[in-house]
């Protein structure tokens, strides 16, 4: 077995700004310095990946992009402190070290049939958007697809010229939100849990999932409880301080769970009981 | 295989034959007792009562290396762990072997950690039976040990006043036997017997003690308890008491990049004592004060541990007691637990 602690080199195809500002976010299109590591690595949505340069180190990301993507890996990721600050420096030619992928995936094989609603806030989107992007590839195995997006402003959104597409192209319906109003914009104006209430969905034959800043977590999970959505019909990710991604070093821990290697993807079934889990 | 004997006139001859391997043993630092290779029989001290820093450290080294890397150069160069050669630990306690049998299975679950393992395979653990606990604070009657504890040793020598009984209890040990064979006698047939009797001395000589039943699943059930902010209190988060705690396990991963750009990814101790052991980048920490890290350290080691691997992750050594600088005292916490309503 391959070393888990050993990276791969990945070499940067294309790299492009999604926002502004300190805490911009920067999605890198990459593909393994050696192409034979196509022939095994296989991962499904919601699995990560440890990203980091030797030398500066490693953090873990969700990988952005479904495995129906072919022949490249997608990550999006915040400049937040030292080893994102460095990885913003890369362009595309450039490379970065990949290890994974690692932890669970969303149960997207139990989902075929139904409904799904995916609820998201800022850098929160990235994990839902492999699982945007599967559904949309294996359209007929799903019910209906509702995307419900929010920012704290319109530059703050995230992969936006997708979600034009998305509704056009009739695959989901897009419901955007941002925080406070703007000029000439055209959708909801509040917050990611209000606009949740103002969509509505049913909780017939649906699953929900999301992902975003912990307090947005919070009134989504009690907002989708007022829907009628069952805890074992709703799904988030969690996140916690990484350093193996393995199961071997302790941190990353909610009670008896490790985020790294039981999630991060869990059914609110599975940790609401659980109170570090939104500590 | 027989139960030997190594009469102690012969015991510098027998560590001798052993330094052809990577030899550990407990000898004398300043003024404590800490495990160290040594290359001349004499360095070793065997009347010793347990070492501060717990022999973990040699097949989970406070700091090692993963792999290495010149800044330019794609290619990361992984550590070869099995450079280091065999190795035979001498004389560690019962406890502490056993500490390393629970570690396994952290380090073997799922991924297997190829460093760990590798030096496990690599590991000989010769033990030394404790006539008398070596502390005040053992416990390890009150979690499945003993003085005379055999679990996860390859072999046991008992101290007999004038020789050590010499018993083998792996293949491993029975190699290590053969290897020693020149140094060692049979056993008299009431030897046996003669340790049996000094181990039930010894255990009755163990002075504090636990019940367990229970703990691992009455913890999570005190999570807001107000015992957590009381037991915490005088803490000052300095770590020792998971530092030198043979089945504390938990690490950091950190690079280093020396002159000339050589570098080094590596591994190195940590401890859920310390604040930034969780905290974010966004400055979020998720257990943001002593209460909420010594609540985890119990926890960890008495409810989430057990409910994965089957197995408290505490020997009673007794180390984080001894070596606690405001005398916080993990028997007196699991006794609030029981307590506590
Ligand atoms: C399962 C999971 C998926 C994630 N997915 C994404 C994503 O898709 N996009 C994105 O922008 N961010 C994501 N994050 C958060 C991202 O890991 C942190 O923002 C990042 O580690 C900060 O690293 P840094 O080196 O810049 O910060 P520093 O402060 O320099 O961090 C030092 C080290 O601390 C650890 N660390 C610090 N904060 C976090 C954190 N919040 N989570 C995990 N480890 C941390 C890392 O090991 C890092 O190397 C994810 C986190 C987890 C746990
Ligand atoms: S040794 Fe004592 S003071 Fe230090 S972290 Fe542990 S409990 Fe706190
Ligand atoms: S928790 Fe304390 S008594 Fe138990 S094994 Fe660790 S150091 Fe020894
Ligand atoms: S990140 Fe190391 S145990 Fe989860």
């Amino acid at each position: 077995m391959k070393n888990p602690y050993i990276p791969y080199e990945v070499k940067i195809l294309e790299a492009r700004y999604e926002t502004p500002g300190d805490r911009c976010i920067k999605t890198f299109k990459v593909t393994f310095a050696d192409e034979k590591v196509w022939d095994t690595w296989s991962h499904l949505p919601g699995q990560c990946a440890m990203v980091g340069i030797p030398g500066v180190g490693e953090s873990m990301f969700c990988i952005s992009s479904s495995p129906t993507e072919k022949g490249y890996l997608r990550f999006s990721i915040m400049k937040m402190g030292k080893n994102t600050t460095a990885l913003h420096e890369l362009e595309a030619g450039d490379s970065f070290y990949v290890r994974g992928p690692l932890g669970n995936n969303f149960p997207l094989e139990e989902w075929k049939g139904k409904n799904v609603i995916t609820i998201g806030g800022g850098i929160g989107q990235a994990p839902l958007r492999p699982v945007i992007q599967w559904i949309r590839d294996n359209r007929d195995d799903y019910g209906e697809l509702t995307v419900i997006y929010g920012a704290r402003t319109s530059a703050d959104h995230c992969f936006k010229d997708e979600f034009e597409e998305l509704n056009s192209c009739g695959d989901a319906c897009c419901h955007l939100a941002i925080d406070v109003e703007e000029e000439g914009w055209p959708h909801f104006v509040g917050f990611v849990p209000q606009l949740l209430m103002e969509v509505s969905p049913s909780p017939e034959n649906a699953i929900a999932v999301t992902c975003g800043p912990p307090i947005m977590i919070k009134f989504v999970l009690q907002n989708l409880e007022k829907l009628g959505f069952t805890p074992d019909q709703v799904y988030t990710t969690l996140e916690n301080r990484m350093k193996c991604g393995i199961g071997k070093c302790g941190r990353c821990n909610v009670g008896h769970l490790y985020v790294c290697k039981d999630g991060p993807v869990f059914s609110y079934a599975q940790i609401k009981d659980i109170p570090e889990a939104f500590a | 295989m027989a139960v030997k004997k190594l009469n102690k006139d012969k015991e510098k001859e027998a560590l001798q034959e052993l330094t052809k391997f990577r030899l550990i043993a407990p000898a004398k630092s300043d003024e404590v007792v800490i495990f160290k290779q040594i290359t001349d029989p004499g360095e070793a001290f065997l009347e010793y009562g347990n070492s501060t820093v717990p022999p973990k450290k040699v097949v989970f080294p406070q700091t090692e290396t993963l792999f290495r890397f010149q800044r330019g150069n794609p290619e990361l160069r992984e550590k070869n762990v099995e450079e280091e050669g065999t190795t035979v630990i001498f004389g560690l306690r019962p406890c502490d072997a056993r500490a390393m049998s629970i570690v396994d299975r952290l380090f073997s679950w799922d991924y297997e950690d190829p460093y760990y393992l590798k030096r496990r395979e690599l590991t000989t653990l010769v033990g030394l039976a404790c006539v008398e606990p070596p502390s005040i604070n053992c416990f390890c009657t009150s979690l499945g040990g003993s003085p005379f504890g055999t679990e996860g040793l390859d072999m046991l020598l008992a101290d007999m006043g004038d020789h050590y009984l010499v018993r083998a209890l792996t293949e491993k040990g029975e190699k290590l036997q053969e290897t020693l064979s020149a140094h060692l006698e049979d056993a008299p047939a009431e030897e046996e017997k003669k340790a049996e009797e000094m181990a039930a001395r010894a255990e009755g000589k163990i002075a504090r003690s636990i019940n367990t039943e229970g703990i691992p699943e009455k913890l999570p059930t005190l999570w807001e308890h107000e015992l957590w902010k009381k037991v915490s209190a005088a803490c000052l988060g300095c770590g020792i008491c998971t530092y030198l705690c043979p089945t504390c396990h938990c690490f950091d991963i950190q690079d280093e990049v020396e002159e000339m750009g050589e570098g080094r990814r590596a591994r190195m101790w940590d401890s859920c004592m310390f604040s930034e052991y969780t905290l974010h980048a966004s400055g979020h920490n998720p257990r943001p004060t002593r209460r909420e890290r010594t609540r985890n350290r119990i926890s960890h080691k008495y409810s989430y541990y057990p409910k994965r691997f089957e197995v408290i992750a505490c020997v009673g050594c007794g180390r984080c007691i001894n070596l606690c600088p405001v005398n916080i005292d993990i028997l007196e916490i699991l006794e609030q637990v029981v307590d506590a309503s």
